[in-house]
């Protein structure tokens, strides 16, 4: 058991980007109800972009992070405009397709650009970790969780603190009364995918580095994601926030005590054991949609 | 019709090359997959996106018996349809309370769950490595291992699929699910008993998959876990909505279209454009040809 505490600070880091994930992919689903399916392509593109800034034009590591969140918002916004708006009213299912499509098409156009080897992304991050009685964390990693955790304050903040945010709240209990009240439905939902695919880019440029990014690695993120968001129930920022810290150190403890084959079964197991028996998610509120 | 049908009888005959004949059991295969899906997706409206899990369910039991057990194909192929079936009742009863995301979101789950059991499970799947040498059918003293044998396998194969479809559609039981897509609460005031329906419609969409698991197995003669890629079920899903959802003919012409649409642009192009066109294509087809190509052809001759 003394490699408890290790897999629970390791966990953490993984949740922390695991709640980006789930945060940006609960802001659409919930708001827009958009069953996001090419989330995973812009924590793809929130890696590339970060590895084309660091490692092809030498920009500081800070710099690219935010130059991958900047891309993941354009493209994010872009999306919306293009592929979304023309499809408010059609059926979730449509919508869904078009989703898919998007994938699709994002995916196999980085593996033309990138080529199917994976790429590992510099950092400027000394190797040896930091050690604290038992517990030994790269500082890299230590890194990726403050990152982690100040941007889903900052989140946190958007939602709770701005006008926009609060637009996007009020569009997400009853979107009629809100635009009755003024507020711009088109423009939220094209803020809400900005913000949602930006934070997914973070997430991809946090964890790229500690990984490696290949183009494939959205699939994975996706599925996490969605557990995520089942976890913490439909639109819930602060369940998005907890469902993602959970699943990181649940997969944690699953690979070091159950079988590393079987890691990426978790988040399978907990999106079906979840919506079977609460399906409103952990922090159970009362809106559910579907 | 009778042209189509006469041509498709005699196909090995004036087929140019084997290759094509390979090509064509291929739309075969994937026909029956699209008929099966379609059953959910087109008759009630429920879209799976974990079918490639029955497909491959299909494959691994037949692949299975044959190699370990030694049964003979005409005993594996229906115990494939069947396991096959047992899974989807499995699922129906458990993700059919769900609707929408939900239900799509229970369904990739658990074709993710069984893809990883096939990697993992080494002593039962062989891992990733896969099973080789699955046998080819015979027929008394005859071997099917040639591809025109095979094809006429694959016909009958997709003929049975159609017929199971057309007969099922026009009964009670299809009325029932046609109710129940166009008004789930409408139906179940008239007494549609709306699970027993459902999970009705995925038992029998199940079964044709592990069927085509089965024709597949035997064909290739080698399962893997790439059986439960998600690739095939998007292929599926792309191949009802082409054709039209809800109708007979749809997946049909939507099976044939992109299995030879994609082996015509091979050699012009690598696996990673075709992928990309097929995204596109099934974004265009959502903005441009939302109801497939059949039910739209129908409604141009209707005027």
């Amino acid at each position: 058991m003394e490699a408890l505490p290790q897999h629970l600070v390791n966990g953490l880091v993984l949740g922390g980007t695991y709640a980006l994930l789930g945060i940006g992919l609960t802001l659409i689903f919930g708001l827009m109800n958009v069953v996001n399916f090419a989330h995973g392509e812009f924590y793809t593109l929130g890696a590339y972009a970060a590895f084309a800034a660091l490692a092809l034009a030498d920009v500081p590591f800070l710099g690219a992070l935010g130059l991958a969140i900047l891309t993941g918002v354009v493209l994010g916004a872009l999306t919306e405009r293009v592929l979304l708006r023309p499809l408010r009213g059609e059926s979730i299912d449509s919508v869904m397709l078009v989703m898919i499509g998007l994938w699709i098409a994002m995916q196999n156009t980085e593996l033309l650009a990138w080529g199917g080897v994976a790429k590992s992304i510099p950092h400027p991050f000394p190797t040896a970790p930091l050690t604290l009685g038992p517990l030994g964390i790269a500082p890299l990693r230590l890194f990726v969780l403050a990152a982690a955790l100040g941007l889903i304050l900052g989140a946190h903040m958007i939602i709770h603190q701005t006008r926009l945010g609060r637009a996007m709240r009020a569009t997400f209990q009853d979107p009629d009364t809100a635009a009755l009240m003024g507020v711009r439905i088109a423009r939220i939902h094209t803020a809400t995918f900005a913000l949602g695919s930006g934070l997914a880019a973070a997430a991809g440029a946090l964890l790229g580095p500690i990984f490696l990014a290949y183009p494939s690695m959205g699939d994975l993120a996706a599925l996490k994601a969605f557990s995520v968001v089942i976890l913490g129930g439909l639109g819930n920022v602060a369940g998005a926030t907890l469902g993602g810290l959970l699943l990181g150190i649940a997969e944690e403890l699953g690979a070091g005590y159950v079988s590393s084959g079987y890691r990426d079964a978790v988040g399978f197991v907990i999106i079906i054991l979840v919506l079977l028996f609460r399906p409103s998610g952990l922090l159970a509120r009362a809106e559910r949609i579907g | 019709m009778f042209i189509g049908l006469a041509a498709l009888a005699t196909a090995p005959a004036w087929l140019p090359s084997p290759y094509h004949l390979h090509i064509l059991i291929m739309a075969g295969i994937f026909a029956i997959l699209a008929l099966s899906l379609n059953l959910l997706l087109g008759y009630t409206g429920q879209l799976s996106l974990g079918h490639a899990a029955f497909f491959g369910i299909g494959a691994y039991t037949s692949a299975l018996l044959t190699l370990s057990l030694e049964w003979s194909f005409w005993a594996a192929l229906p115990a494939a349809t069947a396991a096959a079936a047992a899974a989807g009742w499995a699922i129906g009863r458990l993700a059919l309370k769900l609707r929408g995301a939900y239900f799509v979101l229970v369904t990739i789950s658990f074709a993710g769950v069984i893809s990883l059991v096939s990697v993992n499970w080494m002593e039962l799947t062989n891992g990733p490595l896969g099973l080789p040498g699955v046998p080819a059918p015979t027929l008394g003293p005859w071997s099917l291992r040639t591809k025109s044998a095979y094809y006429y396998l694959v016909l009958a194969g997709v003929a049975l699929a159609w017929l199971v479809c057309r007969r099922l559609v026009h009964s009670r039981i299809g009325r029932a699910f046609l109710a129940l897509r166009e008004n789930e609460a409408l139906a179940e005031s008239v007494g549609i008993d709306v699970t027993r329906y459902l999970v009705l419609a995925a038992v029998f969409s199940a079964a044709l998959a592990g069927m085509a698991g089965s024709l597949y197995a035997h064909y290739t003669r080698f399962v893997s876990p790439e059986v439960f890629l998600f690739t095939y079920t998007v292929t599926m899903v792309i191949m009802v909505v082409a054709g039209g959802k809800g109708t007979l003919a749809g997946p049909l012409i939507g099976a044939l279209l992109f299995t030879v649409l994609p082996e015509a642009l091979r050699e012009a192009t690598s696996w990673q454009w075709q992928m990309l066109a097929y995204g596109v294509i099934l974004v265009l087809l959502i903005f441009f040809l939302p109801r497939g190509i059949v039910p739209t052809l129908a409604l141009w001759t209707r005027r």
